[in-house]
């Protein structure tokens, strides 16, 4: 590895050193294509983030793809109801790899205020991957950019090699999920325990 | 690897048959949705098309069902205030003032002067800025992908910048209480609104020169998707689609809830029934709201904004039945409490709009060309979290 003080000592000669990996980690944290995913009132704020006063491009993160075969990144915007839940997993088994998943807001974390609610997922983490998870009802515009850019410094940090390595570059780990089914009183499996993993609470 | 998803039964072919019994060609069964940027959140249409045209439409909703008038029933009145502003979530304070209204008609209590006049701001700031995004949505569905969105969220940030200020929340406000409103306004405050309500007409001007006269806008909405005058009525549609079929009912003249008999505006009726004429009623509509705000903030009094006597903490109405509406920006926005002396209501029940102008989706877009069918969508101002609630 070339060291940092020589590396920038050469930057300011007009000579840029870099590796493959940062190169390559640069180019896919610049460029997070999201796909356009409203579920309910968080979607309003995904579209504010996007527009002239908050300017999401200024990320790389504002060509919003209708289509999942062409998003890196799912947004989950909203409240994700039972009868929705099926959906969404199949949206995301759709996308290509490598694929990011954020949980907008206090429904796509917990069930936010309607977690009592008998037709509300409490949480979209129990059958997706999350990466980053923006609290609030909604999150203000601020909170997406702040997501996205905590998402860009993950994938910055992502090494190309090794045990750690990405999902897509790691033959062995799972890129699709199972797709829930409706069951007579819940969706069946409730759960998926290969992704989810609650917090034990120790008394 | 195992591939899990089962592959969706979204295409079916099905033979058409003519009036004999023989096979003419073939009908295609699309599922439009629920994933899908054209639907306006997670609504799924069943279209079965002959070629491009639509000859049977099926709505699907549910995708969005939270709960709400289930919650609302467990919990005290108060505490529903915040779940109204996530029924319509692009007019939270309308749906704050028609569930704080039923419950003020249930409870008995006043409002004073300056909370009505507050109220009315409220009121016609979101129906501007609910009117301008729907413009913009409607246009982006015709194809303008982009730009006339980013002209009405321009402005539409004018707006939340104001309700920011008083109820510290952009879209979910939060504002209203049982016999007035949560926190009062000042007079900068009043100041900065008349600035954006000043500037408002200018923006429709600008909006409506690229809109209004637009030979594809004309094209697109003239003659399209018409909602006939009796079928309007029947099937009980409120709002600008009712307006713009013809009928003239506005429940700010009809009922004269809060203060509405004391500003002088006019309600905008159309004539066609079209797409073209129900986006007409909404820009016409934002200029009689832009002349109510000009009354109300000039005539707005000081004083207080809460009923001395209403309570917030162990409030218990007398048991009975009430139904409060106001008209919404998507047109009667209706509330059913029956109380029965608890904390918390016995049945409580909303009358969404948009759920209700939704039922003759079908009747207005047979016949149409399956592009149309999401302008003719576009233009009935759904929101599916009032559709499913």
């Amino acid at each position: 590895m070339i060291d940092e003080g020589l590396k920038s000592e050469l930057q300011k000669q007009g000579v840029y050193v870099t590796t493959l990996e940062d190169l390559y980690n640069w180019g896919r944290a610049n460029s997070v294509w999201p796909l356009t995913f409203g579920l309910a009132c968080c979607a309003i704020e995904m579209m504010a983030a996007s527009m002239a006063r908050f300017d999401l491009a200024r990320f790389g993160a504002e060509v919003f793809r209708p289509s999942p075969r062409q998003a890196d990144l799912m947004i989950v915007a909203g409240t994700v109801t039972k009868k929705m839940a099926p959906l969404v997993v199949r949206i995301y088994n759709q996308m290509p790899e490598p694929k990011y998943v954020i949980a907008m807001g206090a429904c796509a974390i917990s069930g936010g205020p309607f977690k009592q609610g008998y037709n509300v997922l409490k949480g979209v983490d129990r059958y997706l991957p999350v990466d980053v998870a923006i609290p609030g009802c909604p999150p203000r515009p601020e909170a997406l950019i702040h997501a996205i850019m905590t998402l860009q410094e993950k994938i910055l940090a992502q090494k190309l090699t090794g045990p750690g390595r990405p999902r897509h570059l790691n033959a062995d780990v799972a890129s699709e999920f199972p797709v829930p089914t409706y069951g007579p009183h819940d969706l069946e499996p409730s759960k998926n325990s290969e992704v989810w993993h609650p917090p034990l609470i120790k008394r | 690897m195992n591939v899990l998803a089962t592959p969706p039964k979204n295409f079916e072919v099905k033979p058409k048959l003519d009036a004999k019994g023989e096979e003419l060609g073939e009908l295609l069964e699309v599922s439009m949705g629920p994933h899908h940027p054209s639907t306006h959140g997670v609504f799924r249409m069943d279209v079965v098309l002959d070629g491009e045209k639509v000859v049977k439409l099926k709505p699907v909703f549910g995708y969005l069902h939270r709960n709400h008038e289930k919650i609302g029933e467990n919990i005290s009145y108060l505490a529903n205030m915040p779940y109204t502003d996530r029924l319509d979530y692009f007019c939270s304070m309308t749906n704050n003032w028609a569930y704080a209204l039923t419950i003020e008609k249930l409870a008995g209590l006043a409002v004073p002067e300056r909370a009505e006049h507050i109220r009315v701001i409220m009121a016609e700031l979101t129906r501007l800025q609910n009117h301008t995004c729907l413009i913009g949505f409607f246009v982006q569905d015709m194809g303008a992908l982009g730009t006339p969105m980013m002209y009405a969220f321009r402005e539409r940030e004018k707006i939340l910048d104001l309700f920011e200020e008083v109820s510290g929340a952009r879209m979910m406000c939060n504002y209203m209480r049982f016999g007035g409103v949560r926190v009062d306004v000042n007079d900068e405050w009043i100041a900065r609104t008349k600035k954006v309500v000043a500037d408002y007409s200018k923006f429709l001007d600008e909006f409506g020169t690229f809109l209004t006269e637009n030979e594809i806008v004309l094209a697109r909405t003239q003659f399209v998707g018409v909602l006939p005058k009796d079928l309007a009525v029947s099937a009980s549609i409120t709002g600008p689609m009712l307006r713009a079929a013809g009928v003239n009912y506005d429940l700010r003249k009809v009922d004269k809830y809060g203060i509405y008999s004391r500003f002088n505006f006019q309600v905008p009726v159309g004539e066609h029934g079209d797409i073209y004429d129900r986006y007409m009623i909404r820009v016409l509509e934002m200029r009689e709201s832009i002349k109510i705000l000009e009354q109300a903030l000039r005539d707005i009094p000081a004083g207080s904004v809460m009923d001395p006597k209403a309570k917030l903490r162990g409030f218990r109405p007398k048991a009975g039945e009430v139904y409060g509406r106001v008209e919404g920006p998507k047109g009667e926005l209706g509330f059913y409490v029956i109380s029965d002396g608890s904390p918390n209501p016995y049945r409580y029940r909303v009358r969404p709009p948009s759920f209700i102008n939704l039922t003759i989706l079908e009747d207005i877009c047979l016949g149409h060309n399956i592009s149309d069918a999401v302008v003719i969508l576009g233009s009935v101002d759904i929101v599916l979290g009032e559709v499913d609630r």
